[in-house]
């Protein structure tokens, strides 16, 4: 276990994180501000990839391709928001929950019906491609360390957006009280529209940015989306910091409990068993993470309300 | 009243003139994560069907959506209510082995264009169930022997942690002859595989072993080519098929894979088959397209000599195979699983496409170790 693995294990767990918290943010602001549980979130994330995917087809710029993955996605999460969604913040959980996965449904079905069941291209852009050696001796993929860069620049302008704007103070009012921001006279239909079709726009950036390294895929969504649930319910509802402290702390829980886990095994048993065990135990850790944290603080480290 | 009962006549009489032909079911992935390979399977199917030009043989292709519950009500459906004489279709092992051991036990046939299981291949096996395919461990088998000839001596060997990604390791620890660099599990369907990548770089070994078919082969294959690590990979044609390979693009150039079938295996029914597939669809087959084609050119090959309704002469028909495969000669084992030639192949780049090209034969006709144990 020499210290380059460690330090590369940490960035990799650091990247993982901050692109958790581009999809947990929106999640956290929807479910806090509108106390709406939208699991068509890994949808919007889905959409961003496609969209990107098909722009830089199209252009062959990937820039381009971001553009359009924020817009597709903030497009999307506006329809959405306006024909369904709005019906639904009355609703019971329940509800909310069978609307948005028949959501789920016609975006994988509506998404293959125009992109085919093949999985589509889309890689980074030639300038990000590539390994660099960072100090120490450590060869890191540079778009890796460009997407740490961005989760960052962006969980900054969350930061920015919510503690110095109007608008985000209206947001955080938002997840505090609905009814007496609505009472102050506060456009609460538009601000909902908004709040949604940013969430959706992060959703589906992150989805561009973390395509171009993997497999840009009906159902890709799916997965995060689950993983973005447990940061939020770590990070506490409604809070953009708690987002951004439980995605790191899920990102590194899971990256690196992947690794080590299997070694600690190693100390007492023998090698395959280990090997076994440890990596089952490993992709059990983030829940174990949630189940702890939700001893301590039942809601949430940074939860405004239980 | 009378229009009824002349309406139920009618269909009494279509009944009995359909009784002649041959109902096929077939039950595969249309829909979902994996449902390219599904389809694949069913464009390779039906254009042998059509370019037959057989409307005696009823194909009834339903989804399973990758879920084992719904292929097994959809096999009872198709077995009871549509009474199908033989079945095929189905991808994913776990599928399989829902649905062919209680289908075979109904007297209705079932022919594998893909999964093979090793629990059907030895004790498991069974007189109405043909696969055409390969037995689960082959392709793996070959990629351990393939490393020994490339003189590899230190393999890191990864696999999801499910039944298939454990077959797949043993397959290839079962020929390789060399050490472990290491051996990793990961999760079925993760995407990133950074800290598995830093891993192999961290091992220290000369060769690579990774299985990981579908959407994980993308990520994995991408993500290997950015991190700068330039140890060789080897894998089964899982991760290498055609639809995989358009959406990897030049980041598997120069990865070894090994398969049965490739497009450039040169033999008229494999160039006829290449063609003529990539004019109706528009895209070339891969080997799940070849082995949906080859799986129907057999059934035909058997309807020609008896109806399924005769099954002893039916069973004998295709175990002869008596027909063109893409793949040369095709015979079966004792188990009822090929015994066949396994190639390495090279991702090449023809122009603009990336796509295989057959380096050598790297076992010759090679059945499975699991046939010992099949006595049926």
């Amino acid at each position: 276990m020499s210290p380059i693995l460690i330090i590369e294990q940490l960035l990799n767990g650091l990247q993982f994180g901050v692109m958790l918290f581009l999809m947990a943010a929106g999640l956290t602001l929807i479910f806090g501000v509108m106390g709406l549980i939208n699991l068509a979130h890994g949808s919007l994330y889905m959409v961003g990839a496609f969209a990107a995917a098909a722009v830089a087809a199209a252009t062959g710029s990937f820039f381009l391709a971001l553009a359009a993955s924020l817009a597709a996605a903030a497009a999307a999460g506006v329809v959405i928001e306006v024909f369904v969604i709005r019906r639904l913040y009355r609703a019971a959980h329940l509800d909310q929950v069978l609307a948005t996965f028949a959501l789920i449904l016609i975006f994988a079905e509506g998404a293959r019906w125009v992109f085919g069941s093949f999985p589509l291209y889309f890689d980074v852009p030639p300038m990000l491609s590539g390994p660099i050696m960072l100090p120490g001796g450590v060869q890191y993929p540079l778009y890796r360390l460009a997407l740490i860069g961005v989760g960052l620049a962006v969980g900054c302008g969350l930061w920015w957006l919510t503690a110095r704007t109007r608008i985000g103070i209206q947001i955080r009012a938002g997840a505090n009280d609905r009814e007496m921001i609505a009472a102050l006279g506060v456009d609460i239909s538009r601000l909902y529209t908004v709040v949604f079709a940013l969430g959706a726009a992060l959703a589906g950036f992150a989805g561009a940015l973390v395509g171009a390294i993997q497999s840009v895929e009906v159902g890709m969504g799916d997965p995060v989306l689950i993983m973005a649930f447990v940061v939020v319910v770590i990070g506490g509802i409604g809070s953009i910091k708690g987002a951004f402290i439980g995605a790191i702390l899920v990102g590194l829980t899971d990256r690196l409990g992947g690794i080590f886990l299997p070694e600690v095994f190693k100390l007492f048993m023998e090698p395959g068993a280990a090997t076994q065990t440890g990596s089952a135990l490993a992709s059990m850790a983030i829940y174990i993470l949630m189940g702890v944290v939700l001893v301590w603080r039942p809601s949430g480290l940074f939860g405004a309300r239980a | 009243m009378i229009k009824k009962l002349l309406l139920s006549a009618a269909i009494a009489l279509v009944g009995t003139a359909a009784a002649s032909d041959v109902k096929v079911g077939m039950i595969t992935t249309l829909s979902g994560g994996g449902a390219g390979l599904g389809i694949d399977v069913r464009d390779g199917f039906m254009l042998a069907i059509t370019q037959a030009g057989r409307s005696d043989i009823e194909v009834i292709i339903e989804d399973d959506q990758r879920k084992p519950d719904i292929a097994v009500q959809l096999s009872d459906k198709m077995i009871q209510s549509e009474r199908v004489d033989v079945m095929t279709g189905i991808i994913w092992s776990n599928l399989a082995m829902a649905v062919v051991p209680a289908s075979t036990a109904q007297g209705v046939f079932y022919l594998s264009p893909n999964a093979g299981p090793s629990a059907l291949a030895g004790r498991g096996c069974h007189e109405n169930y043909f696969n055409v395919a390969w037995q689960n461990d082959a392709l793996h088998e070959a990629a351990g022997a393939y490393a020994n000839q490339a003189s590899f001596e230190k393999s890191f060997i990864l696999a999801p942690n499910y039944p298939a990604g454990k077959d797949a390791l043993t397959g290839y620890k079962r020929l390789f002859d060399g050490d472990l660099a290491g051996e990793i599990y990961t999760k079925l369907g993760q995407t990133d595989y950074a800290a598995e990548i830093a891993q192999i770089r961290a091992s220290g070994a000369d060769s690579v072993f990774f299985f990981l078919p579908g959407g994980m082969g993308i990520s994995f294959l991408k993500q290997y080519a950015a991190s700068g690590v330039d140890i060789p990979l080897v894998g089964p044609a899982f991760s290498f098929d055609q639809g995989i390979l358009g959406a990897v693009g030049d980041a598997a150039l120069g990865v070894v894979n090994t398969s049965q079938w490739n497009k450039d295996i040169d033999n008229p029914t494999n160039a006829a088959f290449v063609a003529s597939f990539t004019e109706t669809y528009g895209r070339l087959p891969s080997l799940y397209a070849s082995q949906g084609f080859d799986t129907a050119n057999l059934l035909i090959s058997a309807i020609d000599v008896a109806h399924p309704d005769d099954a002893d002469a039916f069973r004998a028909a295709l175990m002869a195979a008596d027909f063109d495969s893409t793949r040369g000669d095709f015979a079966f084992g004792s188990n009822r699983h090929p015994v066949q030639n396994i190639y390495a192949r090279e991702v090449v780049k023809e122009g603009d496409l990336v796509t295989n090209r057959i380096l050598s034969v790297t076992l010759e006709n090679h059945g499975d170790v699991y046939a010992a144990d099949c006595t049926r």
